[in-house]
Order: C-alpha cells, then structure tokens, then sequence
C-alpha cells in the first residue's frame, strides 16, 4: 500500500463485502468500458519521500539566490518569523471554509481581524473576507461599478496602473461586455483633464486609479471624487497596502471602492503567488461586494461569535444572480497579511516605508550620479522609480544578474525601474551601483 | 475546544511593538503636501509574544482535516502530506521574483513543464495553463476560452451555456460573470442529465454545456458519449468541472469522454490544504485545438499561486504511476461502504452505486403520527459537531429538500468510517427518542448556534473601539 492511504487488503475485502461487490473495479461498472483507461499513465515512478525533498532541492538550487531591486506588483519586503510559523499551524492551515461556525470562530476571528486591518489602511467602512489577488479584485470592481450605475457601461482605467492590472481587467470586461476607456497620463500621472473629458462624452459607471502608479509615482487625486460622482459615476482607487500607512487613504481621496494587492504587507514574492487581493468600499455599496464577509454576531447563550453573513449575493444561494462567482478566495493569506499587520502596527509600517523611500531615493541619486540614466519625470515617488537608461537595456540587465542583482525591468517606454525595500541595505545598493558605474568605463 | 473572546485589536497598547527592523540609515521622508495620510491607521500596537499567543489561541477553536474527518460532499477534504508544506516553504522558491526572466529560473520552469505533463496524463488533455487561484477562476477562465474559440470563428451568436440543474453553483455564476446566458437542463429521476430535455436546448445559440461527471449526487453521468456527440454537432463545446475528478483519480479521464476544457481543484483533488477558505488553483486543460487560446488567458497578476502548484507537484511525485490507480477507487470504496452503512436510517433517494460521493435526503421518518422525522438535515450536521465529527455539506443539491452530502476521500481509515457511521446512527436514534437534543446542537463547542439573522439584519464586519 501506499503512506497516504490506510487500507490494507482485508480491509477491502470486508468492505466490498458489505457494499456487496466483487471488486473494486465493480464500483465502476456504471462506466462505460470505453472510457475505463486501460493504459500505464505516463507519470513517474513513484518517489520516497526522501527522493521527493531531493528532487525539488534539486530544482531549487538551479535558480541563482539573487537580490530584488524589483517592484511592478510584488515587493520584496521582509517577513518576521512569527507569520508563517502561525500560519502553518494545521489548525488554519487544513481548515475548510468556516461555514460550521461553531467549529471555526478561529478563521472566522482573523477574516474579522484581516477585514479591520483592510478597512482601517483604506479608510473604507467595510471590507470583503479577500480576493484571489489585486488585479482580480480591479476586475471585480469594475463590474461592481457597472451594476452600481445600472444603464451605464463604461470603466475609465488609468494607463498608470500597473501592465498585468490592466491585462486582468481587459479580458474580465472583453467577456462581460464592459466597455473599458484608458485615461491617459500626463507627467506619469492620471491626468484629471482627460479624465474629466472622457466624462463629459458621457456613459461613464466608474474609474479605477492606482494611489501608487507603474512608475511607482504618487499620484494627486485632488478633483478626481468630485468629477465622478457628479457624472453618477464611482471612484476605485487600486493601492499598496503597506504604503497606505503612510500615504493618503483612499477614504481621504472620496474613493468609493479601494482594492489592491495585499503582497507587500509580508507575503514572500513565491514567484507570484498564492497572495491576497483585498476590497473595501463604503457602506452603501456593501451588498455589491464579491465573496464572502465575515461578521459579529453572538451565539444562542449570548456569546459573542462571528459567521459568514450577507450570504444572499455569493454563487452557492443565488447562482447565476450572484454579484460574482468567487468562492475559495485566499483565506489563509489574509491570515498572514494580518499576523503581519498586528506585528507591524503603525509604527512599524511606517518604519518600513521610511527605510523603503530612503533607499529608493538614495539609490536614485546614485544611479544619476554614474551618469548612465537620466531622470523621466518631476514627480514624488515612494519605494519605487523610472529611470532613461542612456547604456543598452539588456546588457544593464545582464550585468546585473550576472553581479546577482535582479532589477532594471524595462517598460514599456524602454525605460528602467528599481524598487528598494527595507530588506535591501545601504552596501547593497552601493554595490550594484558599482557594477553599472564600473560596467562600461 | 475552549472558548477564547479576544481580538487582537483588543489587546492593543500604545507603545508596544511586536517587530523588529534595522535602522533608518538614511534621512526623514518627505512627502509633498496634500499626499500623506492625515490620520494614523487603527492597527494593533502589541508585543511578538502577544500575537503568539493570540493566534494560539485561536487556532485551538477551529477543526480542520488534521483534527478530525470531514464528509464534505464536493469539497474533497483529504489529507494534507507535510513534505508538501516543506518543499513549498524552501527560501530557494520563496524569494523568486515573480517578472524574473525564465532563464534565470529554471528550477521553475521545470515544476510548471512536469505538471502540465503530469496533468495531461491524469486528464488525457493536451495542455494546462495555471494562471487560475481557485475552481471558480478556472471555470471563469475556461468559459472565457470557450468564448474566445467562437469569437475568433466569426461566430458571435452563441451567447447561451448549458447547465444541470444539480450544478455547483460556481457553474451559472461564473457563466453569468462572463457574460453568457445560463439555461438549465433538467436531471431525470435517476439523477442523470435528461437527454431528450438536452436536445431540445441544443441550437446554434449554445456555446456549450458545462458538466461535472460524476455530477454532484455522485453519480457518474453514462450517457456522457451521446452528450458530447450531440453537443459537439450542433457546433458547442463541453466544459468539465473538475471539482469532481477525485474518483476519476487513476480510472477515467475527462479528455477520453470528448470534454474540451477543464478544471482541477488542486486544493480538492491533489492534496494542497484549503487553508480555512483559499489559497487554491485551478489550473484549467484544454484540447489541442483550443491550446494556442488558452495561453492568452491573463486571468492573475502573474503565475498562478505557484506555492500552491509546487504541493500538488510533491504529491503527484509522491504518488507516482503505481499508487494513482488506488486513489480513485478507494475514495469510491468508502462512499459506498458509508451509503449501504446506512440506508436504512437515512433516505436514500438514488440507490445505484455512486463514485466519491453520494446524498441522503435527510432521516428516514420515524413512524410517528406526523409522520416526520423529528429532527432536520441542519440538526443532524450540527449534532455531528459535538461527536468530533465535521458536519457533510447540506442542503445542496437543491434537487432533494433535506440533502445531506457526504464525501469520504480515500485517506480515511475503514476505523474512522465506522465511527462516524456509528455517530450517525446514534444521532437517527436521538431524533427519535429525544429530538430536542438535536435542536439545540452542539453542546459541546466554543459557541452555540450563532444569530445569523442578527449578523445580516445590521452588519458589523469590523471591530471599533469604544469609545
């Protein structure tokens, strides 16, 4: 027999017994013979567990340990001990979804905990329990504004949101009929003149703007609220949880809907997932919200206890009239982004996005300083930048990798951007600002 | 399981920290005027020992598949194996950046070619793509990739998808999300798609039927050769929904019954724990003729949830060859050793032989003179609370009032299944003697029933201090 399965041979016997079978292939007699494969499934021999560990050590020493100064989507922030040292306890991680709440007023707590913490960076009143990431949580914003506006089928999105946000966001409305308007950008920025003529030609049920933008640019959304909600229309603001410590909330822009990614509050970079995207919005909008919501209640003695409530919008009571057809959603990472907020508190969120702007802001210095870039735009910037590169792209990249830096994503403009964390010291940028300064003499 | 009333916000102290950072080596930061936050956020303000101990604590009030059996019907709760959580933990996959080029990991690269070798040959697809996080996402995915093939033959007018009225109810939601019309199919009294009402729907509308076999009575859906045959003339295509695959696991596979597109729930079907609600992955298989559109589908930020995708690599490897033809029918072993266990106290509406799962309408009644069973599907889930047992999924499938799911997967010991038939057993004995004890279940758990109504009627999905 195998490890994972307890049945021994007389067991089998005994219970085929019962069900009165002669074997276990006459469990499948219901099966047409033609689709019974008959053939050796081509997979590999079965491993030990020791070849198994062996085999994926293998794997992992094939990629070379290099250091991030990448952002675009996921940051390389540090994560404490405490957080995956929790979340490996069987007791969250083997869990089902807690719709037995009486057994699992322990999800259901941190889901109450992790929609606080949402509601609280954001500024929003409520929160849902987590999306799958940020760029699906933009998806489903935008059809919370279209079914918001009811008549109206047009999303303004701003060019500065991040490539893969408006990649996601494009085949959601492609295949839901939406029809979605870019907002050019001017200076790197949204532009509110645009803005407010794509407007004015009228049908618009919302726009979705980054807080933080593609060229890591803080963005003044000064008149943007304004301009939507006299067109009827709602404003979403997509933002970096972690630099919402610090940064205007969204609540604090007149924002409607905030989502966003919740990767940089601690989730390793795992080559992209599993991460946790997140919504919030204002009271008024919170039977349009997707999946599940945690809430307060208290039990048949008077406790207090929490449960899934609202449940009347989710796909599994009202099927094809569900306001989306989300189900598992990223739970377990919610629980982790939460642990990480607890930990952090406010003033060690805020601690990390010093460390992060001073970084940033230095090794922007320095780059200028070799003489190799010139600087794109005027504008703030927190954790991340743009530069012109005036040495070739690739070869920049090459050099760097080659140093064990990875950095320097070039975008779509040809230029280069570089993300500082609070993981990356002072020496390490020194260093790779070397490579460069030294690489073409 | 004790109970525990805290919330970490309630521990909170100005003051406290509970992190530790390097220090700021360089200057303040200066943010423009009219960009920085005017208040300072509501986060908890307490020490690393404290959030131990907290989430310690709540952990110990919650069940999951380590502490005890979950029959679950259409969730597929099997064990979890720990050398999975090991390799998904390694620093070496942890740190990798998810934009770095792919010649720069090609340790990766790797673990995405062998699960879509794999998963061809446990599917008989010909190709699997893994941007999908959960079941729902891939479904979505997989219907925007039906859409896409008509889209690209010019033929726009298949606006209309095909779905049993025993359906998951991802199946209408995702359809309605991505934009088709949803048109129900009726199930015969045996539990089987009804054939003749199928082919009154089929036209040049359909842009196809989405179906999980064995359907969601656990009934394997034998007409599925004619199915596929009359939805493929009339120009649709069939989506497998993989949420059911387990007792395929091994013995059938969805590409030899003409299915076009698929999901699989990683996180049901390969072991990958479900984390209290998620991380999943739906990696979604496609036909050859549909593979080129498949690798267009952006539907996630960037891979998939690769850590998800790593375990169910582990588990596949561990399994190998040899040990995936026993998975399949010992989970189809257990449903059935279950079902005939206990017939006799339990309705059974459909009698023939099911896959990994079958249903129960509620008990038998009980020859009183209401000729009622005195207790509901709801209160024999919750009384199955206090005996250690998770409760089956209920109410679903819609098609019987008082539907009990139930679910054993194939690494449950024949001892667990004899105790929770003797559980269920006891409990059919309570409801006839002393109905009231299933009434008020559970007695034995943190809290007691909670007032959903309350929860819904004024919503707090928030702490707020007192003021």
């Amino acid at each position: 027999m195998f490890q994972y399965f307890p049945h021994t041979g007389e067991d089998i016997r005994r219970m085929l017994e019962r069900i009165g079978a002669d074997s276990l292939d006459a469990l499948y007699a219901d099966v047409p013979e033609r689709f019974i494969y008959r053939g050796e499934y081509d997979l590999p021999a079965a491993m030990s567990e020791q070849q198994v560990r062996d085999f994926f050590e293998g794997l992992a020493a094939k990629n070379p340990k290099l250091k991030v100064f990448a952002g675009a989507g996921a940051y390389d922030h540090y994560t404490p001990s405490v957080i995956p040292y929790i979340t490996s306890r069987s007791e969250f991680l083997t869990a089902y979804t807690p719709y037995q709440s009486e057994i699992s007023q322990g999800t259901l707590r941190y889901i109450f905990e992790f929609q606080t913490v949402v509601c609280s960076l954001t500024g929003m009143d409520v929160s849902n329990a987590s999306m799958y990431d940020g760029p699906t949580a933009a998806a489903e914003a935008m059809r919370i504004c279209v079914s918001q506006a009811k008549k109206k089928n047009t999303v303004l999105v701003s060019a500065t949101l991040l490539p893969q946000v408006l990649k996601v966001m494009e085949v959601y409305a492609l295949n839901a009929g939406v029809r979605l308007v870019r907002i050019p950008a001017e200076g790197g920025q949204t532009s509110l003149q645009a803005l407010g003529e794509l407007i004015a030609a009228g049908d618009v049920a919302g726009a979705v703007v980054p807080s933080l933008n593609r060229y890591g640019i803080i963005e003044d959304h000064a008149g943007f609220a304004d301009a939507l909600h006299a067109a009827g229309a709602l404003l979403v603001e997509y933002c970096d949880p972690s630099a919402l410590a610090v940064l205007k909330s969204p609540a604090e822009w007149g924002a409607d809907v905030a989502v966003g990614d919740g990767q940089p509050l601690g989730i390793p970079l795992c080559y992209g997932g599993p991460y946790v995207g997140f919504m919030a919005c204002r009271q008024a909008l919170i039977r349009k919200l997707p999946g599940r919501i945690v809430g307060e209640t208290v039990d048949k003695d008077g406790k207090r206890c929490y449960v899934l409530t609202l449940q009347a919008r989710e796909q599994h009571i009202r099927r094809e009239k569900a306001s989306s057809n989300i189900c598992s959603n990223e739970s377990l990472m919610a629980l982790w982004v939460t642990v990480y907020a607890a930990l952090m508190g406010p003033e060690g969120l805020r601690e990390v996005n010093e460390i992060s702007y001073g970084g940033a802001h230095y090794l922007e210095q320095q780059l200028l300083a070799t003489g190799k870039f010139e600087k794109v735009f005027d504008a703030p910037f927190l954790k991340e930048f743009v530069l012109k590169p005036l040495v070739p792209v690739e070869e920049l990249q090459q050099k760097l990798l080659d140093a064990g830096f990875f950095g320097a994503l070039k975008t779509e403009e040809g230029y280069v951007s570089f993300c500082v964390t609070e993981k990356r010291t002072r020496a390490e940028i020194d260093r790779m600002v070397n490579v460069i300064r030294e690489g073409w003499l | 399981m004790k109970y525990y009333d805290k919330l970490i916000f309630e521990l909170s102290r100005p003051g406290r920290k509970g992190y530790s950072l390097p220090e700021n080596p360089y200057g303040p930061m200066l943010l423009p005027a009219g960009l920085g936050r005017g208040s300072k956020a509501m986060l908890p303000e307490v020490s690393e020992p404290d959030v131990v101990r907290h989430y310690t604590n709540l952990s110990q009030m919650n069940f999951g598949v380590d502490t005890g059996y979950y029959p679950l019907g259409s969730c597929t709760m099997k064990y979890n194996p720990k050398i999975n959580e090991e390799i998904a933990a390694m620093p070496a996959f942890q740190g990798l950046h998810p934009l770095q080029d792919e010649a720069t990991v090609p340790g990766v690269k790797a673990v995405y070619e062998g699960m879509d070798k794999a998963l061809c040959a446990i599917t008989g697809m010909k190709h699997f793509i893994f941007t999908p996080c959960a079941g729902a996402h891939g479904e979505l995915t997989g219907l925007m990739i039906i859409r896409e093939y008509h889209r690209r033959r010019g033929d726009l007018a298949r606006t209309k998808i095909i779905v049993p009225d025993s359906a998951h109810g991802t199946n209408p939601a995702s359809a309605a999300v991505c934009g088709l019309e949803v048109v129900e199919v009726r199930s015969t009294e045996n539990g089987l798609v009804d054939v003749a009402d199928l082919e009154k729907l089929l036209g040049p509308d359909i842009a196809g039927i989405m179906l999980t076999n064995p359907n969601t009575l656990g009934l394997f859906e034998r007409e599925i050769g004619r199915i596929a045959e009359l939805v493929h003339a009339c120009g649709g295509l069939l989506y497998y929904d993989g949420a059911n695959m387990n007792p395929l696991l091994g013995m059938v596979r969805p590409g030899d019954m003409d299915f076009d597109v698929m999901h699989l729930n990683l996180h049901k079907t390969f072991s990958t724990p479900h984390g209290g609600g998620g991380p999943g992955s739906g990696p979604v298989g496609v036909c050859a003729k549909l593979a080129g559109i498949a690798d267009t589908m952006q539907v996630s930020g960037f891979h998939g949830n690769f850590g998800v995708i790593l375990r169910a690599y582990a588990y596949i490897l561990s399994l190998g060859r040899e040990h995936v033809k026993m998975a399949g029918k010992l989970s189809v072993l257990n449903a059935n050793y279950i079902k005939e266990s206990l017939k006799d106290c339990y309705k059974l509406p459909i009698g023939s032989v099911c896959k990994h799962e079958f249903v129960f309408d509620g008990l038998v009644d009980d020859g009183s003179a209401t000729g009622k069973a005195g207790a509901t599907t709801l209160d024999v889930a919750k009384r199955l609370l206090d005996f250690g047992f998770h409760a089956p999924t209920i109410y679903f499938p819609l098609l019987f009032h008082q539907a009990m799911m139930i679910e054993p997967t194939e690494t449950e010991s024949p001892e667990t299944l004899d105790a929770f038939i003797e559980v269920l057993r006891t409990i059919a004995a309570e409801a006839a003697a002393d109905p009231d004890i299933l009434h008020q279940a559970p007695h034995g758990t943190p809290v007691s029933r909670p007032d959903e109504t309350r929860a819904a009627r004024t919503p707090v999905v928030k702490y707020t201090p007192a003021v």
